[in-house]
This record gives C-alpha cells, sequence and structure tokens, in this order.
C-alpha cells in the first residue's frame, strides 16, 4: 500500500495537484493550511475526522459562489494517474468540488486503488449497480483553447489532496 | 464552373488559409500531435486500440438491441430516451423539452453531434438564447464562425486574434490581452450564463447501455457545470456512441486523451448516470441552503434528486445507413479524438476551413460527412486527403481513414458529369472507370502508360512535355501545375538494363529475388534500381528483373479502384510463377511495397494477398534481413561517418519499415539523422495538381527547413525524393549509399 501511496502522491505532483500526507491525529492542522477562507465543504462522514465550523458544510448558492474552498470526502482514488472520484451525492460533494477556485479532496489511505483495472472494479458496482455518478478528476480544469494553456477555467484551478495514513498497526 | 475554374478558386482558398490560419493551426496541431506521440511511449498503444475496436465492432453490431437497452436502462433511472430519425426531428424534439420547461436559455458543453444538426441555429430561430461554454466553442461562436478541428473547434485562432475578437464583441471595461485574461473574462462571462441557464445540454463520448450512465472526456468544467448546475439535462449523441457495459469504458478512458491531445487521462472523465443525485443549484434563491432547496435531495429517495430532468437523444442521421454500408461503417468506430487531423501534414497546414466539410473535419470527416450529409459536403475536401497512411496509425480504433477517403473518391468519380475535355485523355488510358472522370484523376490514374509512351519517346518526350504550350495545356485540360517540375522518363529503363548485363549472381545463390520494376525506379529513378540489383547481387542473391505490370498505386490514389483491382490482379499473375519458384520479391518503391502488403488486401482474394505480402519486402528490410542472416557487410560501400539526412517516405513509416533504413546505415557507418515530419507533401499526383501545389510547396518547406544544413538527404519515395529535389537539389534513395559500385 506504501508503494501506491507513494505513486498516487508523485502523480498527483505531475498533474499539478498539491498534496499533503498527514495522519488522523495532525489532520486537523494539515486541513487548515490547504483551506483558504471561505470555504464550504461537504461533512466527511469519517469516524476520527471531521471538517471545523470555519468551513461550512450547508451552503447556500450565495455562499457556494463565493467560496475559495470546497472540502470534499471522494468515493475513492486511483494512484497511477492521481485521480479522485467524485461522488455525485445528496450532499452536494460534485457542485462543493466544482465551483470554488480551491478544491481540497480529503482521501483515507484506504481508499487509494493502485491503477484503473482496480478503479473499474470500484465503478462497475457504482454506476451499473448502484446508478451512481462519479467524475473521475486529475488535476485542476484547464484550457488550450485561448492561446495558451491555462489552468482554473470552469472548475477548480487549485487541487489539494490531504491523504490521511492508516494508523500504523504493530503486528 | 470549368474544372479549370474549380481548380483555381480551390487554389485561391487554400493559398488564404495558408497566409491567414495554417501558422495557427499547424502549431496547435504539431503540438498536439508530438504530444500524442510522447503520451503513447512506453505504453502498449497497440493492445489497447485492439481492444477499443473490438468493442465498438461488437457494439455496432449489436447496435437496435443496444438502443432498447440503453432505453430500458434510462427510463429505470428516471430520464427519458429519444431517438431522432434526422436533424430536423432531434431539434424538434429539443424545443419541445425547451418549451415543456417554460425554458428560455441553455447552455451547452461541447458537442460536434449538435453542430451536426444545426441545433443552435434552430433554437435561436425559436427564440432561445443558446450558450456554447466550452471556450473553443464559445469563440466560434462569437466570431459565427464554424470549427476548424474536431477537438479544439477554435484552434485556428491565435491568442491575439482572441482577444481582438473579444475586446470588440464585449467591449471590457480593461482590454483583454493574455490567454490568461480570455479565460478569466470567459470564466465569469460564461459562470453567469450557467447560474441562470434553464436548461444544461452536453453530448456524451460513450453511452453504457446496462447502466444509462453517459461518459463525458473534458478538460474545463463546463459540462460538469451544465450537467449539474440546471434542473434539467438534455444529452445528445450519435447512436454510434452506445458501449454495452461499464467495463467497456475502460480501453477508452485510457486510450481517448492520449489519442486526443497527448494526455494521459482527461482532467475530468465525468460518468453521469442522470439523473443525478446532486442537489440543483438555484442561484435565484442564493440564501437557500443548497440541499434545502426545491429538490434538493437530501432525506429523498436514492434515485436520483426528484426534481431533475433528464433527456437523453439518440440521434440516428444517416447512422443507422452507414451501418449497413460495408466500407463506410467503421467511421461509426470513430471516438472523435482528431488523432488523423493532428497527424496529417495537410491538415497541419490549411486546417478544417480547407480539409473539412459542413460539420467534420480532418480524415474521418470524409467518412462522416459522406453518411450524415452526402457525397458532395464530402467531395469538397476528400482530395486533400492524399492516402499517406500517418493516420492509421495514430487512430485509437484502428480505422482505415486513407480507405474511407478512396472509397469514397471513388464514389465521387462515378458522380462525376463528362468533361469537354474527356476526349484528350480517354484515347491514353486504358482504365476501368467510367466517361466523365476527372481527366486530372484519369491522367494521374493512369500514369503508368504516360511513363511507357514517355519512356518509349525519350528523350523527345521530355523536352515536349517541358515546352510552355504543352504545359499551359496540361494545366488547362489536367490541372498539373507549370510551376512543378516533371519526371524526365528515360529511355534506358531499368528492365532493359538488366536484361542487357551479364548476371554475376552465383548459380548456388541463396536467395532468389525479383526485383520489382516499379514504374518509377523503371522509367525515372533508374539508378536507385540499379543499385538496388548491385547491392542484393553483392550479399549473395540472383536478382531477376522480370516484366511485371504497374501496381496499381496510381488509379488507386485517385479513387480509380476498379482500375487498381484490375492492376493488383495482373500484378498477382505475373508474379505467381516468381512466388512458386520459391523467390523473394523485394521493392524499392515503398508506396509499391506498402500496396502489396496494405492494400491488396482489399483488391485480391485472401490467398493471393497473404501470398504476396508474405512474401515481399522493402530493399532495405531485405538488406537488413540479409545481414543479420550472416550476409557480408562488408561488400557494401561504407559511410566512413558521413553525416545523411533522412526522410522515410510516409507508408514505409506507417508499416514500420523506416527502422530497417536507419538500422542498414548505422551498421554501414553513416551517421542518420531522420526527420520527424509525417510526410513530405508530394503525394504522388497531388503535388502536380495546380489546386494543391502551394499546399505542397507549403509542406515540403516544413521539412526542407529541417533539412537547410544538411550535408546529404536521402529519401526511400519518390515522392519525396521529387520533392525535395525541387526544394533542395538532387536527392538519392539510401540504396544508393551501399552500392559498391558507386563511386
Amino acid at each position: 500500500m506504501a508503494t501506491s501511496l507513494t505513486r498516487f502522491e508523485d502523480a498527483l505532483v505531475d498533474h499539478d495537484c498539491d498534496v499533503t500526507r498527514t495522519s488522523v491525529a495532525e489532520f486537523d492542522g494539515a486541513l487548515a493550511d490547504a483551506v483558504r477562507e471561505p470555504a464550504v465543504g461537504v461533512a466527511l462522514d469519517d469516524q476520527d475526522l471531521s471538517l471545523p465550523a470555519a468551513v461550512e458544510t450547508d451552503p447556500t448558492p450565495a455562499q457556494l459562489q463565493a467560496a475559495a474552498s470546497g472540502v470534499t470526502p471522494v468515493a475513492f482514488a486511483v494512484a497511477d494517474h492521481g485521480t479522485v472520484a467524485i461522488p455525485s451525492t445528496a450532499t452536494a460533494v460534485e457542485p462543493v468540488s466544482l465551483y470554488p477556485d480551491r478544491h481540497v479532496a480529503v482521501v483515507r489511505e484506504a481508499q487509494v486503488v493502485p491503477d484503473t483495472d482496480a478503479a473499474f472494479d470500484e465503478l462497475g458496482p457504482v454506476l451499473a449497480g448502484e446508478r451512481d455518478s462519479v467524475i473521475m478528476a486529475t488535476g485542476p480544469s484547464a484550457t488550450g483553447d485561448m492561446g495558451a494553456l491555462v489552468q482554473g477555467v470552469h472548475g477548480p484551478s487549485e487541487v489539494h489532496v490531504v491523504v490521511v495514513e492508516s494508523e500504523v498497526t504493530q503486528s | 464552373m470549368s474544372r479549370s475554374d474549380d481548380w483555381q478558386a480551390k487554389a485561391a482558398h487554400i493559398r488564404h488559409l495558408l497566409s491567414t490560419e495554417s501558422e495557427t493551426i499547424h502549431e496547435n496541431t504539431g503540438h498536439m500531435n508530438s504530444e500524442r506521440y510522447r503520451a503513447i511511449e512506453g505504453f502498449d498503444y497497440d493492445a489497447l486500440r485492439d481492444e477499443a475496436r473490438a468493442i465498438k465492432e461488437d457494439a455496432i453490431a449489436r447496435l437496435p438491441e443496444l438502443i432498447e437497452q440503453v432505453k430500458a436502462s434510462v427510463e429505470e433511472n428516471g430520464g427519458t430516451v429519444y431517438v431522432a430519425d434526422d436533424a430536423a426531428d432531434a431539434n424538434r424534439y429539443v424545443e419541445d423539452v425547451m418549451a415543456d420547461r417554460d425554458a428560455e436559455t441553455l447552455v451547452k458543453s461541447k458537442s460536434m453531434t449538435t453542430e451536426e444538426l444545426d441545433l443552435n441555429d434552430h433554437l435561436g430561430e425559436a427564440g432561445y438564447d443558446v450558450f456554447e461554454t466550452d471556450l473553443g466553442e464559445f469563440v466560434i461562436q462569437v466570431a459565427e464562425e464554424a470549427p476548424s478541428h474536431i477537438v479544439g473547434p477554435g484552434l485556428h485562432k491565435s491568442s491575439e486574434e482572441i482577444a481582438d475578437l473579444f475586446n470588440a464583441h464585449f467591449d471590457p471595461d480593461e482590454d483583454l490581452a493574455t490567454a490568461q485574461d480570455l479565460t478569466r473574462f470567459a470564466r465569469d462571462y460564461l459562470g453567469e450564463r450557467i447560474r441562470e441557464a434553464d436548461v444544461g445540454m452536453t453530448g456524451a463520448n460513450f453511452v453504457v447501455a446496462e447502466s444509462g450512465t453517459i461518459a463525458l472526456v473534458t478538460n474545463e468544467g463546463n459540462a460538469r457545470k451544465c450537467a449539474v448546475t440546471p434542473d434539467t439535462h438534455v444529452a445528445v449523441a450519435g447512436v454510434e456512441k452506445i458501449l454495452p457495459t461499464v467495463a467497456d469504458l475502460q480501453p477508452f478512458s485510457q486510450i481517448i486523451a492520449k489519442a486526443a491531445t497527448g494526455q494521459d487521462v482527461p482532467q475530468y472523465f465525468s460518468l453521469l448516470t442522470p439523473p443525478v443525485d446532486s442537489p440543483t443549484l438555484d442561484f435565484d434563491e442564493p440564501d437557500v441552503p443548497i440541499t434545502e432547496q426545491s429538490g434538493g435531495g437530501v432525506g429523498r429517495d436514492g434515485g436520483g434528486s426528484d426534481d431533475r430532468d433528464f433527456h437523453l437523444v439518440l440521434v440516428d442521421n444517416g447512422r443507422f445507413a452507414m451501418r449497413e454500408d460495408d466500407e463506410l461503417r467503421e467511421t461509426l468506430y470513430c471516438i472523435r479524438c482528431g488523432a488523423c487531423a493532428n497527424s496529417c501534414s495537410n491538415f497541419q497546414h490549411v486546417g478544417g476551413h480547407a480539409f473539412g466539410g459542413e460539420t467534420y473535419t480532418g480524415g474521418i470527416a470524409t467518412g462522416w460527412e459522406t453518411g450524415v450529409h452526402g457525397l458532395d459536403s464530402a467531395g469538397e475536401f476528400n482530395d486533400l486527403c492524399t492516402g499517406c497512411t500517418r493516420c492509421v496509425d495514430a487512430c485509437p480504433v484502428n480505422i482505415d481513414i486513407p480507405w474511407i477517403n478512396t472509397v469514397v473518391r471513388d464514389r465521387l468519380n462515378r458522380d462525376e458529369a463528362p468533361s469537354e475535355f474527356d476526349f484528350l485523355v480517354e484515347g491514353l488510358t486504358p482504365d476501368e472507370e467510367p466517361g466523365g472522370l476527372d481527366p486530372q484523376k484519369r491522367l494521374f490514374g493512369n500514369v503508368d502508360t504516360l511513363a511507357k509512351l514517355g519512356s518509349a519517346t525519350a528523350p523527345v518526350s521530355n523536352w515536349v512535355a517541358r515546352t510552355r504550350p504543352a504545359r499551359l495545356l496540361m494545366d488547362r485540360v489536367a490541372g498539373v501545375d507549370p510551376r512543378r517540375d516533371l519526371p524526365a522518363f528515360r529511355r534506358d529503363t531499368l528492365r532493359k538494363w538488366a536484361a542487357d548485363r551479364e548476371t554475376i549472381a552465383p548459380a548456388d545463390a541463396e536467395r532468389q529475388v525479383v526485383l520489382y520494376p516499379d514504374l518509377y525506379t523503371n522509367y525515372v529513378q533508374v539508378e536507385r534500381g540499379k543499385a538496388a540489383v548491385r547491392v542484393l547481387e553483392a550479399l549473395g542473391c540472383a536478382v531477376r528483373v522480370p516484366d511485371i505490370p504497374a501496381s496499381g498505386r496510381a488509379p488507386l490514389s485517385q479513387g480509380m479502384v476498379s482500375t487498381a483491382r484490375e492492376r493488383a490482379e495482373a500484378v498477382s499473375e505475373a508474379l505467381a510463377p516468381h512466388l512458386d519458384a520459391g523467390r523473394d520479391v523485394v521493392v524499392v518503391e515503398p508506396s509499391d511495397a506498402a500496396l502489396f502488403r496494405r492494400e491488396y488486401e482489399r483488391l485480391l482474394p485472401d490467398e493471393e494477398f497473404d501470398r504476396i505480402a508474405g512474401n515481399s519486402y522493402e530493399i532495405l528490410e531485405y538488406v537488413y534481413g540479409l545481414l543479420e542472416n550472416g550476409a557480408d557487410a562488408d561488400a557494401l560501400a561504407a559511410g566512413e561517418g558521413q553525416s545523411v539526412s533522412y526522410h522515410s517516405h510516409c507508408q514505409q513509416r506507417t508499416m514500420d519499415l523506416a527502422v530497417y533504413t536507419e538500422a542498414v546505415l548505422s551498421d554501414r557507418e553513416f551517421d542518420v539523422r531522420t526527420s520527424d515530419q509525417e510526410c513530405c507533401g508530394m503525394a504522388g499526383s497531388f503535388g502536380y495538381k495546380s489546386q494543391y501545389y502551394e499546399l505542397s510547396v507549403s509542406v515540403g518547406a516544413e521539412l526542407a527547413d529541417q533539412f537547410a544544413d544538411a550535408e546529404r538527404v536521402v529519401a526511400s519515395g519518390t515522392s519525396c525524393m521529387e520533392q525535395l529535389d525541387d526544394l533542395l537539389g538532387p536527392t538519392r534513395h539510401p540504396v544508393e549509399l551501399l552500392d559498391p559500385a558507386a563511386e
């Protein structure tokens, strides 16, 4: 898994993302460093991790529009390309990851799968079984249509992935 | 208009593009082309494209059944599927959706299919406001132009031109200048349009039958916003976009961005199974939390946000007829990545405003335009495909794009009305084509007859051909550009030389070789043929140069398929006794070597093709094989470190044969540098044709620039040699460097 995690981090950097590796204990500080305010977010649904009060987790359209950062959990992540899988949920993960200029994605180590094969193992049941929706997002939004590469078009110009390591257990 | 006027009009259009859009198009397509090479390096592109191809073949074969499955899946999910017969039907349906939803505005992400339908015009006329949100499409919409490229609709425009356009059109407080300024402006302007919009429209790169999922490949994020912000989502896609299962998406997810822009993966591979669970965003109620807005999803059932409405419009518009057409069917496998345009030298120099029809651009556009808009639209640009085959290597689903172009050219030929000049070429041209064929095509398609005549009467024929009156007549009747030097036919042909000399081959030679006397080597480039014979003999082969007819390459390139087939059959018959005797067939002209190994599959019965393809070799490929099997390399001339600039022939590169020339020359101590240009721009007859002469020279000049400081230039193809001769001075074939009798 460590190899996958390193590969994930390298790929994120290759695709112009920022990345912070942290632990459950140091998550709050790492997240605070990654977030720019005003911030909106979606609750992480994780017993170990929570978002600070400064992140508005039930935003209005006005707050979404004004936010500098959007903090979301992900469905899973793919090491090979530094991809995060953004689910379409009733809790608005998709718009929160899309509208603010900076997307802060919180990824648990166990959510990182190695490659495309493994990603499709995840996607099969999600799409065909649950009939849900997922955005496989790699890096910030970008365009070459104005004559040179520009990052930050309709989607975020910055993507910051906070990777939370699994607790080390002695065996 | 007479044909001559047509040629002049076309030449003028191309001249205009060469002086306006060419530079920007070249920079952008050239960049994407080299990025594709970078992305697929060290990656098993071929395995993946075989897989992708097989999935598409299966899906198109099962299309009616898959459409039923998509309908069932989308309806289960709570959406609606409409299968539109044609553009009018699709447009009417979208208009009805707009009316039903009391909508006034629609925001779109990029969709070539809606370009095909002229949907924007239709909705505009019905009183709706339509905004393109892909930045390239937005530029085109503001400029009121047609897309110039399947992937980058506005890639013919530079930042400066876009800035001028936006500054004039929008009159911003501060003038926009850089790509950053323009992107920020467009983001803000279109962001507001998206927030206000009543309906969001996307295309679909793929539609999954088993789940009703649509896959969108995008970088900007506008498709995500268009799909998720308004409560109504309409996706428009050709019926050919359907794949059976989610698993079938996998190879495409890996290959499409590499093929298109050279990215490993796109920024966003959106897999939407609408209606999606995300709450809609009503910016008219800015202070009501998103999750509490009407239609908000929290606490509701899992079947998608209740307020959402989803329509999938699947468009036939000629596609079912293409599916029944054995030659056009392959077009339906196209995933619209634009790699055929990027890898095309002609496209790189003129772009889609010349190399395109009503909607589609680049090599595969011939298939699409024929299928959806008709032959006439394809006829506007089909001749810009020279059959160089570089797109065959690039295409992620292995479509034989040059063959589609050839077949459509053949159909166009058969549609032609008789010409006033038919009588002039009719007698000279023993082809299998109907009367009325364009005399330009007929002349170049029958170049074998001309070569024979020219050779028999050389050098007088060459003198006559070069006189001013002769050149003017050729220009007027057959559109042969007077600025292009004509090949000089030789009276002392290769076959005569070979017949007259005493063979020095050992009686117990290990390899018995038939050197194919291709038209150009036999009548024009005789020295390369002699060198080839001497090189083969020096390596211990017994060489024959028998009378074998012209290959059929010339008529094939003019779309004269019946004539080409007749030639192929004659070649097959003439080669048969040699193949029976176990002789190897060695070919100097790479376009003929490629023909024997590739296009003959389309022209000959399988068994005959397999036998010819399996026993024929390009000359340096064969030399390489002899050396690998122990022949004495020292019997050949050596380079002693001499530097050589080599342009491999386009079709030779597609057959992966160029490496042998490089390897043999390096082995013989030549310092070889190979050009990275896809094609020299000459392409047989193309560079002679008056309407294309300037384009041909523009492509050739790029190659000449690469070789500007070259001490010695070699090229494999006759065409490449002619082009480089014209632009740089005398050019030789690589085999001449190895000739033991060379001085």
